[in-house]
C-alpha cells in the first residue's frame, strides 16, 4: 500500500501522471478520502490538484496558507494503513519543506531521496538540500542523478545533454549513498504525460532498469529489522 | 534550529502584532495596517462536505514613504523584465543569464540581473561569479559586475559557503527581496532582468507588489514542450492576469534534440498536447521562440561562461538571439507608447 502526498502546491503534477486529474476529493467520517489511482487500490494520492475548480487555476498563496494546507494533508487525510508514504516536494528549502518535515516528524520519516541532474548548477542547489536535511534531522537515503545521458534511438550514440557525473560526485563528497543514474527516456516522458504505468508497460525502456533498481534499494533497506 | 515562526499572514488582523512577528523584516509594514491583501486571495476551499470560506479583508494602501523610497531607487531603470516558469528545471535561470548576456552585448546598454530565487540561487555560478561577495558603499549595496555594463545581485553573494542553505519561510524571503530593490545601488540601467524561482508564491507576489511603485514591462515565461510543464505555465499566465502583469511571451526550451552523430532529431520531451505553440494559440499569448537541446548550454552554465561565446554556431544560439531580439523590440515599443502619452 503506497500513498503519495503532493505538496507542490503551486505546480501539482502528480494527478496527471496517474490520469486522475479530473477526480474530486470527498470526506468520510475519518477525514478526507485520498484518490485511488488503480483498480487494486494499492496507490492513493492527495494533491491540491484535486481541490482546484479549474485545472488552470493558479494557487497564489503566501507561506502561511500553504503551511495550513500541508498540515491538513498530513492530519486530516484518511490514509489508512500504508507501507510507504511518498512525499513529492517543489524545489527549494522553504515553507513547503519546513512544514512537511514538521508535520511528519511524529511519524518518524525514513528519510529523503535527493534528485539532481548531472550538471554543476543543479548539484549546487542539491548541496543546499543536503544542508536542509542535516539541519532538520532528515536522514538522506541517497542521491539520484536524473536525466543522465540520452541514447539516440537511431544510432545508439549516448550524448550527455546535461553533463554527467555530478550526482555521483556529490554523493561521494557528502558521504551519502548514490542510488544511480536515470537516463533521459522519451518513453518515460510520454508515459507520464499520458498517465500510464511506465513500470508495467515499458519494461524494456531506457529508464526502467535504473528506476526499478532504486525502488528495490528502498525496499531492501526497509525489509531489514530496525535497530 | 529551524525557524518555527508562526506568521499570522499579512492580511490577518494579527499582522505585525503576533509574538512571532518580532524580528520579521515585514513587521513594521504589517503592524501599520498597510500590508495589502494578495491579489490571488481565495482559492481551493477544501474537499466537498467540508472546508469553509477564508475571511477577506478590504484593500489598504502601503505607506507612501516606503513606496516612494522604492520608486526613487528604481528611477534610473528603463525596462524591467520578469522571467517566470511554472515548473522547476525548465531552464529559466539559464534563460535569464543568456538574456542578460544578450542584452549587454551592446556596450552602450547597461544591464542588471537580479536573482530572487532565495533558496536556489544559481545565477552567480552561471555568470562565473561564484564566491564573490557584496560590498557596501555610501550609496548602498554594490552589484557584482561581470562586465562593465552587466551587474548582478543574488542571495548567493551573501552566503559564506556553497553548502549554506537558506531555510526561510515566506516573510523573511520577502524582506530580503525588498532590500534588494531598496538598498542596491542599481544606478541608471536600460534593462533590469529578474530571475524568479518556479511557482506563484511569496517571491512572485512580493516582486510585483514592490515594483508596483515602479513599472514592469512584462514577463517572459519559460516552459518545456511537455504537458506537465504547460499545465503549470497556464497557472503562471493566470497569475500574470490576476496581478495585471503584461506577458511578453513564452519560450519553449528543450524543444527537440539533434544527435551529433547521426543528425537525426528526437523529441526527448514529446509535446503530447501540442507543445507551447498550441497553448499560446489557445491562450492568445506570444510564442517568442523554441530552443533545441544542446549539451553546450549546460556546459557553459557550469563553467560560468556565456553560451553565445562558447558556441556561436549552435542552432540554439540563433534561437536564443531571435527571442532576445523580440523582447528588446517589445520593450522599445512600450517606451514609444509611453512617450506618445506624455
Amino acid at each position: 500500500q503506497v500513498g503519495i502526498l503532493d505538496v507542490d502546491l503551486c505546480g501539482p503534477s502528480i494527478p496527471r501522471m496517474f490520469r486522475v486529474q479530473d477526480n474530486d476529493v470527498h470526506q468520510c467520517d475519518s477525514g478526507w478520502v485520498p484518490v485511488f489511482v488503480d483498480q487494486d487500490k494499492s496507490i492513493s494520492l492527495m494533491s491540491i490538484g484535486f481541490l482546484l475548480e479549474k485545472p488552470d487555476d493558479a494557487v497564489v498563496w503566501r507561506g502561511p496558507k500553504k503551511n495550513a494546507l500541508i498540515k491538513q494533508f498530513v492530519a486530516d487525510v484518511a490514509w489508512g494503513d500504508l507501507d510507504f508514504l511518498i512525499v513529492d516536494t517543489p524545489p527549494g528549502t522553504s515553507d513547503e519543506h519546513i512544514s512537511t518535515v514538521e508535520a511528519l516528524r511524529p511519524y518518524k520519516p525514513l528519510g529523503a531521496i535527493l534528485v539532481t541532474t548531472p550538471q554543476a548548477v543543479s548539484v549546487g542547489d542539491v548541496r543546499r538540500e543536503l544542508t536542509f536535511c542535516k539541519k532538520t534531522g532528515l536522514r538522506v537515503l541517497g542521491i539520484v542523478e536524473n536525466m543522465s545521458g540520452f541514447v539516440c534511438p537511431h544510432c545508439s550514440e549516448c550524448t550527455n545533454i546535461f553533463s554527467k557525473g555530478g550526482g555521483e560526485e556529490l554523493a561521494k563528497h557528502a558521504g551519502v549513498p548514490f542510488l544511480g543514474c536515470v537516463p533521459l527516456d522519451p518513453q518515460l516522458s510520454r508515459s507520464l504525460e499520458e498517465g500510464r504505468d511506465f513500470i508495467q508497460e515499458f519494461p524494456k525502456s531506457a529508464a526502467f532498469p535504473a528506476l526499478t533498481r532504486i525502488a528495490q534499494h528502498i525496499l531492501d533497506g526497509t525489509s531489514q529489522p530496525s535497530s | 534550529p529551524l525557524s518555527v515562526a508562526e506568521c499570522p499572514g499579512t492580511s490577518s488582523a494579527q499582522a505585525g502584532r503576533a509574538a512571532a512577528c518580532q524580528g520579521c523584516p515585514n513587521q513594521k509594514l504589517c503592524a501599520s495596517g498597510a500590508a495589502a491583501p494578495d491579489p490571488g486571495e481565495g482559492g481551493p476551499e477544501g474537499p466537498r462536505g467540508g472546508g469553509g470560506a477564508r475571511p477577506r479583508l478590504t484593500a489598504r494602501c502601503r505607506p507612501p514613504a516606503e513606496a516612494a523610497a522604492l520608486r526613487e531607487r528604481l528611477r534610473g531603470v528603463r525596462h524591467t523584465v520578469l522571467v517566470l516558469s511554472g515548473k522547476g528545471g525548465v531552464g529559466k535561470s539559464t534563460f535569464s543569464a543568456l538574456l542578460a548576456h544578450g542584452l549587454a552585448a551592446r556596450e552602450d546598454k547597461q544591464v542588471a540581473l537580479l536573482d530572487i530565487d532565495i533558496c536556489g540561487p544559481s545565477i552567480p555560478k552561471m555568470m562565473g561569479l561564484e564566491g564573490e561577495q557584496v560590498h557596501q558603499s555610501g550609496s548602498g549595496w554594490s552589484p557584482v559586475y561581470v562586465e562593465e555594463n552587466l551587474g548582478v545581485m543574488s542571495v548567493g553573494f551573501l552566503l559564506s559557503s556553497l553548502d549554506d542553505a537558506v531555510i526561510w519561510r515566506g516573510p523573511k524571503k520577502n524582506g530580503l527581496i525588498k532590500q534588494f530593490l531598496r538598498d542596491v545601488d542599481w544606478g541608471v540601467i536600460d534593462y533590469l532582468i529578474i530571475d524568479t524561482p518556479p511557482g506563484t508564491s511569496d517571491e512572485h507576489l512580493s516582486i510585483v507588489q514592490y515594483l508596483g511603485a515602479a513599472h514592469i514591462d512584462g514577463a517572459v515565461i519559460i516552459t518545456t514542450p511537455q504537458e506537465v510543464s504547460l499545465q503549470d505555465v497556464r497557472k503562471e499566465i493566470n497569475f500574470c492576469h490576476k496581478v495585471k502583469l503584461p506577458i511578453i511571451g513564452v519560450v519553449e526550451n528543450m524543444s527537440g534534440f539533434v544527435c551529433p552523430k547521426c543528425k537525426n532529431e528526437s523529441q526527448i520531451f514529446p509535446p503530447t498536447t501540442g507543445g507551447a505553440e498550441k497553448m499560446c494559440q489557445n491562450l492568445n499569448v506570444s510564442l517568442l521562440g523554441k530552443v533545441p537541446l544542446d549539451p553546450q548550454i549546460g556546459k557553459s552554465c557550469d563553467k560560468g561562461q556565456s553560451f553565445f561565446s562558447e558556441a556561436p554556431e549552435s542552432p540554439a544560439t540563433s534561437s536564443y538571439r531571435n527571442i532576445i531580439q523580440r523582447i528588446q523590440e517589445y520593450c522599445d515599443q512600450q517606451h514609444l507608447q509611453e512617450e506618445k502619452i506624455i
